[in-house]
């Protein structure tokens, strides 16, 4: 039964793909309860159908099992109330700054000066103010990634979802960006649902983390991350989150020694060209 | 200013570009003044300079000019137009495209221009022919071009989309349409340069209009000078294409 302050749930979820060798189960009974105004991390090993899952809660993909609820409603398809960023880069490279992240309140017919001033807030929320009229080609991986971010924002979704937005960028960047998201969460008190494989970044931000076994991806654990807030990236060095990153990695450490066993195994099959 | 200064400014390359041609024309010129080539097949630079006075004085090469130029836009009007919207369309439905797309892609290898006395029973020795020949011969690489940039459209933009419940319209114009405008221009660059060369090939052929013609009276005359001269003139038709496309594109698609 979901608690009373649930804003999101994901009930029994379960995608299965058909491929040349057989159906993979990529997600397995799974459910999930996002509460209003935490941010929750969602962590495991590769191919533990993480991905999948996002796109399932995004509406990005059909026909899986089970159903996804937001504020109790059931939910089929892109919903206005879940707002995506997502790994790869997706600014628009056509549109300037600012124009990118207009982009969602040009949708919805808003004024050209009213969408520049609120643009221009969220801009300045993801600390890129005088950035406005550039293009993200003559920006860095960083802040266009915090483009994206500002252009989900401006849509105000009750959920921010995000799949490794800071995957692709250097640890330090991310570090930093981290900060800057904790920081966005902590003024909006935006629910914000993060999909990771990155412990130290789970725990840096996470009000709790559902850890996910390796395929078919089930929900292994949920920890409660009690780590004081507000919280930067200082706390990096503290000892209980030393404490945390060892607890959850001793629980990842056996998914991805299997997923590692699987991929080799599958590997060895494919050249020496027998059957699995 | 030192010379690792010119190199850095954005004169370097212009001035680079213009020495170079004026270096490889006072080569030929030298070569045949020497004798190591016949003037009477291809005639000194310093005469065919000479000549451009004479071919737009006596054979009015400047209304030629706009004449091939105004062809060439007209050509370059309708790849444009029914180009891109045959690349859309064909794009758009999976089935047609499939249907459609080798034989677009022969139609791209097809020496039009060939053609060219069906054209004249259906259009006549006019303006007309030309141009629609020159349509018909650049139409396939602006259509394969519009199709292959439309596709390309890299996934996470189209998922951008969708998370924002764009209609398949908004989700067209708003996301697929400007990502594929570089590839689109590059189908529209190859178009205006097979316009042209069948816009001039064809004016020769038929005897009938603006440089092409000329090129031909010349040759004919056996005016080599006068030839070379008309030829310059076919290749700023080519220039002034090149500078208004990229100012579009510039204009559309500021920076990449």
């Amino acid at each position: 039964m979901a608690a009373a302050d649930t804003i999101l749930r994901a009930e029994n979820i379960g995608v299965r793909f058909e491929t040349s060798e057989g159906p993979v189960f990529a997600v397995d009974d799974l459910t999930l309860d996002v509460r209003q105004g935490e941010f929750l991390s969602i962590i495991g090993p590769s191919g533990c159908g993480k991905s999948t899952l996002f796109n399932v809660i995004g509406g990005l993909l059909g026909g899986y099992q089970g159903r996804v609820t937001v504020a109790g409603e059931t939910i089929a398809g892109p919903h206005k109330a879940i707002g995506m960023v997502f790994q790869e880069e997706s600014t628009f490279p056509w549109r300037t700054v600012i124009d990118n992240v207009a982009f969602p309140l040009e949708l919805a017919g808003m004024t050209k000066q009213k969408r520049a001033e609120r643009a221009q807030h969220f801009i300045k929320l993801v600390g890129l103010d005088g950035f406005d009229n550039r293009y993200p080609g003559e920006l860095s991986g960083g802040m266009r990634q915090r483009v994206s971010l500002a252009r989900t924002l401006a849509s105000e979704p009750k959920i921010l979802l995000m799949d490794e937005p800071f995957a692709a960028l250097d640890e330090q960047t991310r570090l930093l960006l981290g900060d800057k998201v904790l920081q966005i969460q902590q003024q909006l008190r935006q629910t914000m649902l993060l999909i990771t494989h990155n412990i130290t970044e789970a725990v840096q931000m996470s009000d709790r983390i559902l850890v996910m076994t390796y395929r078919p991806g089930r929900a292994k654990r949920l920890v409660e991350i009690n780590l004081p807030r507000p919280r930067s990236s200082e706390i990096v060095g503290s000892e209980a989150f030393g404490r945390y990153v060892a607890e959850i990695w001793n629980d990842l450490r056996e998914e991805a020694s299997r997923g590692m066993r699987d991929e080799e195994e599958h590997a060895l099959h494919h050249h020496s060209g027998g059957a699995p | 200013m030192s010379g690792s200064a010119i190199a850095r400014s954005n004169a370097a390359p212009k001035l680079l570009g213009f020495v170079s041609v004026l270096l490889f024309f006072a080569v030929i010129e030298a070569v045949i003044r020497a004798g190591w080539l016949n003037r009477y097949i291809v005639p000194p630079p310093s005469e065919i300079l000479g000549s451009f006075y004479r071919i737009i004085a006596e054979e009015h090469v400047l209304r030629r000019f706009l004449f091939t130029t105004a062809e060439c836009f007209a050509a370059g009007v309708m790849i444009t137009v029914f180009g891109v919207g045959l690349g859309v369309l064909l794009q758009r439905y999976e089935l047609l495209r499939r249907a459609c797309e080798t034989w677009v892609a022969a139609l791209a290898a097809a020496p039009v221009v060939l053609a060219y006395p069906l054209f004249m029973v259906i259009f006549g020795r006019n303006a007309v022919t030309i141009v629609m020949i020159a349509f018909v011969a650049a139409l396939p690489a602006v259509i394969l071009k519009t199709i292959e940039g439309i596709a390309g459209t890299r996934r996470v933009l189209l998922n951008v989309g969708k998370s924002f419940n764009l209609t398949p319209a908004q989700q067209f114009w708003k996301i697929q349409f400007p990502a594929a405008l570089p590839v689109i221009f590059t189908g529209l660059r190859l178009g205006l340069i097979f316009a042209l060369i069948n816009v001039v090939g064809v004016e020769f052929l038929i005897n009938y209009g603006g440089l092409g013609q000329l090129i031909e009276d010349l040759a004919e005359r056996y005016d080599l000078a006068g030839t070379y001269a008309a030829i310059f003139f076919v290749i700023l038709v080519s220039v002034l294409f090149f500078m208004a496309l990229e100012r579009i594109e510039r204009w559309l698609r500021p920076v990449d």
